[in-house]
């Protein structure tokens, strides 16, 4: 079935080269191409972008020189919002996002102006997380959070509205008492803060976690607890292919008591999930871009992944973990970028009960 | 004994890495380029370092580390020349550098401050380099030691230098340093995301104020539109005093001045977290103190100079320790530099954890390419400075309209916005009054960086304590009286008392003669009245969210009382008092040709000009009105300095890759580069 598919794609995509004029090639050869992101110059996306941007410039025709441009202000709105009013001039305009664009979108925050809807997914990327304990609560954990119930934590924390809302939903769902400290500027303070002994319980993007607290666990000072998963093809969570032996939030779920994978708490937590971290990071171009533009970089950035050493390239600066590309890249921010009405409500009184934060 | 066998060889690879000509030629190559990007006030680093990322993907690992460091390590040394001979903080490290340096700059001693500040700086790198190559070994349990009360502790001895610098009413001082703190509050909250006297629908005013800004504004703007209604040159009567060698000789006769302040700028570099803002408060504060003559500083004493320069670059090697054992950027460049050493190579070198036991040769490569970076700038620097020297003795009118382009352009790059020119504008005019009436700017600005560490700190460390105490009462006290803590509690104390007994003889403004008591104590109603709305505002946060109003009540209260006393004294004392200085009535700035707002109206025109049209265009027009207008300037002249002028902003932005302000033209028009 598959391969039918496959074929009759093939050959509609050859009889539309073989319609299409030569001279509407798209070439950017001589263009400037501005790769727009809503940061500051030190932040993952910045890093996540500029890894990115000298591959794009030798796959697209032309090889224009792609410049990563930072618009910073109000954790991303600022920048979305101006992406928003952006239309197709000549394709040389591109925009990148990342958990911090989508949960305020998600979470109906008042600030936003844009419509992920709008835009064109040309790329979409993701990385996995790991929750670790120190080593004294470590010895209580035996794959479940039963015998951490009793135990009172502390955690350095960006703020509940942020990728930080994963992790703390996830412990209440376990019955785990954390307290979090706010106000720390990025996950690698935090990780100094549970180093210091000041806080008792962290988690880490992917990256950070190996380049930082994965020491800390073979000098035997941290203990891992949990991953949060990792999205298969049907959209179930499975173990994460960079940890393959840590177990996933979800097994530990099911082995506590009193936690459950499924109902409308279960809904919110993977809904931010997904948003979160499968699908953190999408590059888009602007609405109206013309079939023709998106697919010359749908094919630039599938020519990326397939290079040869892209795998190991891509594992040190961004993590083993999939890259959509055209088709997987808008189904992924499908995904990532709808929540039913349930979760959302959800979540919006649990951080007003939790945290006293209104997004009104 | 263990560790020294391990490092010694690694030093030696190191060196053998970092001498091969092609190694020296790409940090040769950095410096040039580091110095031609630090023109730029605030953004020289992150913009360079921005614009080398393409180039560093599979680049030999020590050719790229030559070329990002070439150009990270003479930020803090080619800034220098903003701070010195235009007045203007090129970044936080060079603040203090202002207080003393300019000074000399106006008495045309600018070729000996600057070569004494580069000396200094030299001096400074040499000397961290060489700490941190032994620190660098047992530095990891000595920051894991500096929790959240030590680093509270810390930004409390940096905000005790409020002390020194009070100037000649310590309550004006305190004050000061209570306004700005409140003003760094402004936006929304880290803890709880409350808004401080801000609101959504001024998304600009959430973000809150940047320090690029509020230095500019607070430093340069009231010396640049003083300088320009008394049209003379910077260098009083155009005259070059003191050459270069002199400058030297100040700093070797300060040797030792030079060596307690490194160190000083390596320690506390080190401490992740507090970065720089701090260190040159503290050596000049330091400086001060050790100081038997105390009556020049503010007026042009070169050890005012010495000291916060020796500690500046000092601190860019101490900053290295968090970056590299940490993998925790303590700058904005830093965070780059680490993004980028990820790209250098097949991606070996992977900061972190683990840098010093599989990349040890490699991490004494970058501390020593740091010092030797400072070298060959700092040679380059001080060759230069002469012939720099020389524009302090250009009529000011003539250099007025660049610096305006200049600090316009560099305030519009911390945002992007086209409120940072108001925001510029609106904090100048605040820099002015302060300056007018004597309330000590120094004060002022070291309360606007340290507002957010003292609150976040604060706020977590409150918040772990009491989460220890519930445990129980000795875990508690353990970790607040750390005995880190109770040293820097003992520093501070000293300091204060020192401080206030000395701070009379400081004075940063000069000595300022008094008058009527109408204009003062108008300005202290106004500072009031913001207070008192600040502090209205914060009480209506909902107490939830606590940690989002308590400090601007504490600090918002204490700056409120401080005035309502100063506001008695005001009613008690006779006209004429000290408590009355102003600049207007007596002095430089009485007796200059031109008035205040009208000088100010053209800064404004070019604002006002921007939002129409947009900057270039804007530019363009203000060039040359002011040229034929204010300066009296010939067609010919004036033709060719406003090419001059937009030719170098549009190189150095195209070069950079930045955009300028647009107007509501651009709103309403396509326009290529760059007027778009």
């Amino acid at each position: 079935m598959r391969k039918l598919a496959t074929t009759v794609a093939a050959s509609a995509l050859i009889a539309a080269g073989m319609t299409m004029p030569a001279a509407a090639e798209v070439d950017f050869s001589g263009k400037t191409i501005e790769w727009v992101i809503p940061f500051s110059e030190t932040g993952g996306s910045a890093k996540w972008a500029n890894f990115f941007a000298p591959l794009l410039s030798e796959e697209l025709p032309g090889n224009p020189t792609v410049v990563v441009k930072f618009m910073p202000g109000a954790g991303s709105t600022k920048g979305a919002n101006w992406f928003q009013e952006q239309e197709h001039e000549d394709g040389t305009l591109m925009f990148g996002t990342s958990g911090s664009t989508q949960f305020p979108y998600l979470l109906g925050d008042p600030r936003v102006r844009y419509e992920y809807a709008d835009w064109i997914p040309v790329m979409a990327s993701g990385t996995g997380g790991v929750a670790y304990l120190n080593t004294e609560d470590g010895a209580k954990f035996d794959g479940s959070a039963n015998a951490l119930k009793d135990t009172d934590f502390i955690y350095g924390s960006q703020g509940a509205t942020r990728l930080d809302l994963v992790p703390l939903l996830a412990w209440e769902m376990l019955g785990m008492s954390v307290e979090p400290v706010f106000g720390i500027k990025g996950r690698g303070d935090g990780r100094l803060m549970f180093e210091r002994g000041e806080a008792t319980i962290d988690y880490q993007t992917s990256s950070g976690y190996l380049g930082g607290s994965q020491a800390m666990v073979d000098d035997g000072k941290a203990v891992p607890m949990m991953t949060w998963g990792a999205l298969d093809e049907d959209g179930n969570i499975v173990r994460d292919p960079t940890f393959p032996d840590i177990p996933t939030f979800k097994e530990v779920c099911e082995a506590t008591e009193g936690c459950a994978t499924e109902g409308e708490q279960w809904d919110a937590w993977k809904a931010f999930f997904v948003a979160g971290f499968p699908v953190q990071k999408i590059s888009f171009l602007p609405a109206g871009t013309p079939d023709d533009v998106t697919e010359t970089y749908v094919k630039a950035f599938e020519a990326v992944r397939s290079r040869p050493d892209f795998a190991e390239l891509a594992a040190k600066q961004v993590g083993k973990y999939p890259m959509f590309v055209g088709e997987g890249a808008a189904k992924a921010t499908t995904t990532g970028t709808t929540v039913s009405e349930d979760a959302k409500t959800f979540v919006q009184n649990w951080l007003q009960e939790a945290y006293g934060v209104s997004l009104k | 004994m263990e560790m020294i066998a391990t490092a010694l060889p690694s030093l030696g690879e190191a060196w053998a890495l970092i001498l091969q000509p092609v190694v020296l030629g790409y940090l040769v190559l950095g410096v040039v380029m580091g110095l031609a990007v630090g023109v730029f006030p605030g953004l020289g680093g992150i913009a360079g370092l921005s614009l080398l990322l393409p180039f560093m993907f599979g680049m030999d690992p020590v050719l790229g580390l030559a070329l990002m460091i070439g150009m990270v390590a003479v930020v803090p040394t080619s800034d220098t020349f903003a701070s010195v001979l235009m007045g203007i903080p090129g970044s936080s490290a060079s603040q203090a550098t202002v207080l003393d340096g300019f000074p000399m700059a106006k008495k045309g001693q600018a070729a000996r401050a600057l070569s004494a500040a580069f000396a200094s700086s030299l001096f400074g790198g040499l000397v961290g380099a060489a700490f941190l190559t032994v620190f660098i070994l047992i530095a990891r349990p000595i920051v894991l030691a500096f929790g959240l009360p030590e680093m509270l502790m810390m930004t409390i001895l940096g905000l005790s230098m409020v002390a020194v610098l009070a100037g000649r009413i310590p309550l004006k001082g305190v004050a000061a340093a209570g306004l700005g703190l409140m003003i760094g509050t402004i936006g929304e909250a880290d803890a709880g995301g409350s808004l401080r006297m801000a609101t959504y629908d001024i998304p600009y005013l959430t973000d809150g104020l940047k320090l690029v800004i509020v230095g500019l504004g607070i430093f340069a703007i009231p010396e640049i539109v003083s300088l320009l209604r008394q049209d003379r040159s910077i260098a009083q009567g155009a005259k070059l005093g003191g050459g270069w060698m002199e400058g030297v000789k100040d700093w070797f006769a300060n040797i030792w001045l030079s060596i307690r302040c490194s160190i000083i700028g390596v320690i506390v570099g080190v401490i992740p977290g507090l970065g720089g803002s701090v260190v040159d408060w503290i050596a000049y504060g330091h400086s001060v103190q050790t100081t038997k003559d105390k009556s020049n500083f503010g007026k042009g004493e070169v050890r005012g100079v010495i000291g916060p320069e020796s500690s500046n670059n000092a601190k860019e090697g101490g900053g290295l320790v968090p970056t590299l054992l940490f993998g925790i950027p303590g700058s904005g460049s830093m965070a780059i530099f680490i993004g980028a050493v990820a790209l250098l190579g097949s991606g070996e070198i992977e900061v972190g954890p683990n840098m010093l036991k599989d990349n040890l040769d490699i991490t004494y490569a970058i501390v020593w390419l740091l010092a030797l970076a400072n070298v060959v700038g700092t040679i380059l620097c001080i060759a230069a400075s002469g012939g720099i020297a020389k524009l302090t003795t250009i009529r000011f009118t003539y250099l007025a309209p660049f610096l305006f382009m200049l600090i316009s352009f560099a305030a519009f790059q911390s945002g992007q916005n086209f409120e940072d020119l108001l925001a510029l504008f609106a904090i100048g005019l605040i820099g002015i009054f302060l300056r007018r009436f004597d309330w000590s700017r120094p004060a002022f600005l070291i309360g606007f960086v340290l507002s957010n560490p003292v609150e976040k700190f604060t706020n977590q460390a409150f918040q772990i304590a009491s989460f220890r105490f519930r445990k129980s009462f000795a875990e508690g006290i353990d970790y607040i009286f750390s005995p880190i803590v109770i040293v820097l509690l003992i520093i501070t104390v000293v300091s204060v008392v020192l401080g206030i007994r000395q701070a009379k003889s400081i004075m940063a403004e000069g000595d300022v003669q008094s008058g009527s008591k109408r204009a003062p104590v108008v300005f202290l109603l106004v500072l009031m009245g913001y207070l008192a709305f600040a502090l209205t505002n914060a009480g209506m946060i909902p107490n939830y969210n606590m940690t989002d109003k308590i400090i601007p009540l504490v600090v918002g209260g204490i700056a409120l009382f401080c005035c309502v006393i100063l506001m008695i004294q005001m009613m008690l004392r006779t006209e004429g008092d000290s408590i009355f200085a102003d600049k207007e009535v007596a002095g430089e700035d009485a007796d200059a040709p031109y008035g205040l707002w009208s000088t100010l109206a053209w800064f404004g025109g070019l604002i006002a000009a921007t939002f129409v049209v947009g900057f270039i265009i804007a530019l363009v027009g203000f060039l040359i009105s002011f040229l034929r207008v204010r300066a009296g300037a010939s067609w010919g002249k004036t033709m060719i300095l406003t090419v001059a002028g937009i030719g170098f902003m549009c190189l150095m932005a195209g070069a950079l890759n930045r955009d300028f302000p647009p107007g509501l033209l651009q709103d309403a028009v396509d326009l290529p580069w760059p007027l778009k």
